[in-house]
């Protein structure tokens, strides 16, 4: 037996290593090397997979590709445009005031008593194959009601042998909504919702009373039984979303997965008993329309997406921008999606062998780490980003694009030194805004990978403006055609007038001390620290740099008891609204629990606030934005940081990438060219073998002599 | 030697009850159960009832050692520390705070971490011996004396250099096998080779000193001079009377760590990307998962426990002479 299974080991081998033309190197099955699949990372295990509870970047790479909301983005098209998905149309929203009478599209919010929002979705779409879809001979679904025994002879999702599938209609959109409701099921956004769906509070707080202890006797709740007075149902493929009051964002709330349909199925099937203990949950095998569905969920290796059977075709956009063309990124206009049958997301969790494995052509697109940076991109005389030779040699891509981001450093406006709406704070905190130089951080930390911020809206967001117009006076003057930044005498100028010359309070004579709150620690921060305190150094400032773990900087936060500190945030959705309510006093952090992290309050900016948040795009809108930017330039709660900007690498034989930092489900459009990939491969990862014989060689050589030794030690005496 | 063992195993209970309380101390002298569920419902929109919500959910919300509000026992048992911890001693490991099954999941991932140790062990124990045995038999010899240097500079480099470095030439100039990633099967061959290769070469500077040490020991004892004296060649010296002695102390070292090859190595496992429960306890660690973290060290404390009674166990096999009372 021993002899068979070494015999079966070796054989293994000389055909692993021997008979074959593959790669030695090659990390996946041979007979996957000619396929028409994707190769990606994923750094960390995205913690829900359930659309009504995922809120994250790496939990959205694979739920983009699995659950259809109404809508989605344009791929092609910016700035971002929202387009059909499931929809047949974009859906028109529609105005009623206390009495029930219709409202001109621009009327003013506070007549607005219901916004109603129609969406019709297209007939014929299929739910991917899934056993909670099965049945029998009967018409009964076969895995609904599973005993205590069948359950324990399964392990994973595939274990069941049989699957069903069913048309999507209107009704799997209201289940899913009902889902914010429900007592079991934690979702990030639900309160958001439940103050803007009409009736999601009170279903919400009917299901925890009637639910509290007393659930069904498997766990589930049938939310078909409970009405949801916001949402109705008009025909199969029809039905309406009721919104309290004016919010304009609600569209693009339709293009998030928490919007995705979900088959009422589902939630009975993975809410049987036992379930759970064989973690066959919906958080952990997601059931959509999309064109893939997850076939191996295996966080601690690899997931694995597969084309959907059942998925309808979708076609690729026929117009783009004008460079589009150019680009080739309309080389595929009309042709059916997806081209590409799998994607397998492997676990690195290191980035050097990620970054090397994307050099072998394993992985068809990289980002690019700071330790990779200098050997993949290097700057042009005119400051341009540009290929090494070796990259280029290899016909490695580079895309870059602005994110609908930004980092930035805060003021706690509660703060007795910077914060507060006097002009000594004001001033305070417009000389720091100078002199915390985020072009030179940009320039040393980041490798050049950002756009100093002028304001809180980033490119890409309605009321960005670039130039003279959009340069914030305060800290930069416009010379020769570009923004420069303002001199640290002037700075000095401003602390003098806020009563701090050269860094000293004239009023008691002490040394101005501040505390930088950041969540960063290690070694490897010193560098950074050393930078921060030389900045507030040039004024004379004493800055004290208080490094605490995530926690405990959070907790900091929530009670308002930092001073300055380093935050950031990431469009939800590209509207300017998702970046002034930062600002909003009614969402301060430390008093409401708000997303408002200096805790700013100007009651004329909350008031432009609530006028812009409902308007629509417009000439009237970017006035109003305008007068916004200027007030929170002046009070500078923020030192406006930087807007980072993504480089990412892809591989010759992987086209279509334009980047899309809205769209989540951009799989679909992606083509590789297996072939030119797989000849890529053999050429880069010739096994190397010399060396290896060399060693063996030189081991034999020093051998040698030790043998003699031994021999001459065997013929000698022993004492 | 039925009793020794039995009095071991009640001896131990004691220590786990130890290792339970300075695990659940430490783990929330640095974390508070908002923290964990903060960390957990991710960075945005993260309401205090959705936290208060997680907190119930997971039983996080209850007193962390003493229920004041609770009757007698439950002042006790009613706790946080309780509930999480009672369970472990009948090896009910629960679910993870992100509601997965522990046992589950340490049984699917213990397999990767022993395809690794394993063959580390094995062939770590071929080489280290032969080295050692080359270096005792030519003693205050130039092939000892370099031997012993180039033992040292080995033991001096950083683990983390052979890892890197040994990724960066057989890997990526030589192209010979991936460079991280895990498979199952036979498949698997190509994705240990490197990590246990690593693992041999990070440990044969230090390993072969020690055993040579051992060797050089024996080597002067009588029975060795004995045996010269009878004129046995030195290869019967050597591996019939010098090895098999020397194996008793080299044996038992080794017996100790056999159950903790299930645990896998936390650094090897992360840089080859291997699925094991090394990677397992770092990502616990980093996503503040207590049940995980609790578990895993649990484990860990069993395993090591039974590895000390192994131990003893073979001492009474390899030496006749030592008797367990």
């Amino acid at each position: 037996m021993t002899r068979i299974t070494l015999y079966g080991i070796l054989s293994t081998l000389i055909w692993m290593y021997g008979c074959s033309d593959e790669p030695w190197n090659n990390p996946y099955p041979y007979n996957q090397s000619r396929s028409n699949i994707y190769y990606d990372v994923f750094e960390e295990r995205p913690k829900h997979l359930d659309p009504i509870s995922a809120y994250s970047a790496n939990e959205y790479v694979f739920l983009g590709q699995i659950y259809e909301p109404p809508l989605q983005y344009h791929f092609l098209k910016r700035p971002y445009e929202l387009t059909l998905l499931t929809a047949t149309k974009i859906p028109e929203v529609e105005y009623f005031d206390t009495d029930g009478n219709q409202l001109a599209a621009d009327a003013p919010a506070e007549m607005v008593h219901r916004a109603i929002y129609r969406i019709t979705i297209r007939p014929g779409i299929l739910f991917q194959p899934h056993p909670a879809f099965a049945k029998d001979e009967a018409g009964n679904y076969r895995y609904h009601h599973l005993s205590k025994e069948n359950i324990a002879r399964v392990n994973t999702l595939a274990d069941f042998q049989e699957t069903g599938t069913r048309e999507l209609t209107a009704e799997d959109y209201l289940y899913q909504i009902k889902r914010f409701a429900h007592p079991g099921v934690h979702s990030p956004v639900a309160g958001l919702q439940g103050k803007y769906i009409l009736g999601l509070q009170e279903l919400s707080e009917q299901l925890a009373e009637e639910h509290a202890d007393n659930q069904h006797e498997d766990g589930y709740i049938d939310l078909r039984e409970y009405d949801l007075e916001g949402v109705k149902i008009l025909d199969r493929y029809t039905y309406e979303v009721i919104l309290k009051e004016k919010y304009p964002q609600f569209i693009y709330w339709l293009s998030m997965p928490f919007f995705a349909p979900m088959p009422w199925e589902a939630d009975r099937f993975y809410s049987q008993y036992g379930m759970k203990d064989k973690n066959i949950v919906l958080n952990w095998y997601p059931v959509g329309t999309g064109p893939y569905m997850l076939i191996e969920n295996n966080p601690n290796r690899r997931m694995v997406l597969e084309r959907n059977p059942n998925f309808r075709g979708e076609t690729f956009p026929q117009t783009g921008e004008e460079e589009d063309v150019v680009n080739g990124f309309l080389r595929d206009a009309g042709q059916t999606m997806p081209f590409i049958d799998k994607a397998i997301y492997s676990l690195e969790v290191e980035n050097i062998p990620a970054w090397n494995k994307f050099l072998q052509g394993y992985y068809d697109v990289s980002d690019i780490q700071s330790d990779s940076f200098d050997q993949a991109v290097q700057f042009n005389a005119q400051g341009g980003a540009e290929l090494t030779e070796e990259m280029q040699a290899k016909n490695i891509r580079l895309l870059t694009a602005v994110t609908t981001s930004i980092f930035y450093m805060g003021f706690n406006m509660l703060d007795e030194v910077v914060g507060g709406d006097s002009e000594q704070a004001r001033l305070l905190r417009r000389a720091i805004s100078i002199v915390v130089d985020y072009d030179e951080y940009i320039s040393i930390f980041a490798n050049g990978r950002g756009m100093p911020a002028q304001g809180p809206l980033p490119p890409g967001i309605f009321g960005h403006m670039e130039g003279e117009a959009g340069t914030n006076h305060y800290v930069y003057q416009w010379q020769d055609g570009r923004t420069v930044r303002r001199s640290v005498k002037e700075a000095r100028d401003l602390m003098v007038r806020a009563g701090y010359p050269n860094g000293r309070d004239s009023a008691s004579g002490r040394a101005l001390i501040l505390y930088l709150d950041t969540p960063a620690a290690g070694p490897g921060t010193k560098a950074l620290f050393d930078w921060y305190r030389k900045q507030f150094a040039k004024l004379g400032i004493n800055l004290v740099i208080r490094a605490t773990d995530y926690n405990r900087f959070q907790e900091k936060m929530i009670k308002g008891t930092a001073q300055i500190f380093v935050w950031g945030w990431n469009a939800d959705y590209p509207d300017p609204e998702n970046f002034m309510f930062l600002l909003y006093g009614p969402n301060a952090k430390a008093t409401r629990n708000g997303e408002n992290a200096a805790n700013y309050q100007n009651p004329e900016f909350d008031q432009l606030f609530n006028q812009m948040k409902s308007m629509a795009n417009g000439p009237e809108r970017q006035v109003v934005l305008d007068e916004m930017i200027e007030i929170v330039r002046k009070d500078a709660p923020w030192i406006w940081g930087f807007h980072p900007v993504g480089f990412s690498l892809h591989h010759g034989w992987y086209s279509n990438a334009k980047p899309n930092l809205m769209s989540n489900n951009t799989l679909k459009y992606k083509r590789i060219d297996p072939d030119s990939r797989y000849e890529m491969r053999k050429k880069w990862n010739q096994p190397v073998l010399w060396p290896v014989l060399l060693l063996s060689v030189l081991l034999i050589i020093s051998i040698i002599p030790a043998w003699f030794s031994y021999k001459r030690r065997e013929r000698s005496a022993a004492l | 030697m039925i009793n020794y063992i039995l009095r071991r195993i009640i001896y131990a209970i004691p220590i786990l009850i130890g290792v339970n309380i300075i695990t659940f101390v430490l783990f929330f002298v640095v974390n508070t159960p908002d923290e964990m569920a903060r960390m957990h419902l991710g960075q945005k929109h993260v309401t205090l009832e959705a936290i208060d919500k997680w907190k119930s959910e997971r039983g996080y919300d209850k007193p962390v050692v003493w229920n004041t509000a609770a009757d007698s026992m439950g002042k006790f048992t009613d706790t946080i520390f309780f509930n999480k911890s009672i369970r472990l001693f009948v090896f009910d490991f629960g679910q993870s705070d992100n509601g997965r099954d522990i046992g589950y999941d340490i049984s699917q991932r213990m397999w990767p971490s022993l395809a690794i140790t394993v063959p580390s062990l094995l062939l770590g124990l071929l080489a280290y011996i032969s080295f050692a045995l080359i270096l005792a038999f030519f003693r205050a010899t130039y092939i000892d004396i370099w031997g012993v240097v180039i033992c040292v500079i080995m033991m001096s480099i950083s683990s983390m250099f052979y890892i890197i470095g040994g990724q960066f030439v057989i890997s990526k100039l030589l192209h010979l096998v991936p460079i991280s990633g895990y498979d199952s099967g036979f498949e698997a061959i190509k994705f240990v080779a490197l990590p246990v290769l690593v693992g041999l070469i990070g440990s044969i500077g230090s390993s072969t000193r020690w055993y040579r040490t051992i060797f050089l020991e024996e080597m002067h004892k009588d029975f060795v001079r004995t045996a010269r004296a009878k004129g046995l060649s030195e290869k019967v010296v050597l591996f019939r009377h010098v090895l098999r002695n020397g194996l008793i102390p080299i044996l038992t070292g080794v017996v100790v760590v056999l159950p903790m090859l299930f645990i896998g190595s936390l650094i090897t496992e992360s840089f080859f990307a291997i699925p094991g429960l090394g990677s397992y306890t770092i990502n616990a660690i980093q996503s503040q998962d207590f049940s995980i973290v609790r578990s895993m060290v649990y484990l860990g404390s069993v395993l090591y426990i039974i590895g000390l009674i192994l131990t003893d166990v073979s001492y009474t096999i390899a030496d006749p002479r030592i008797r367990l009372e």
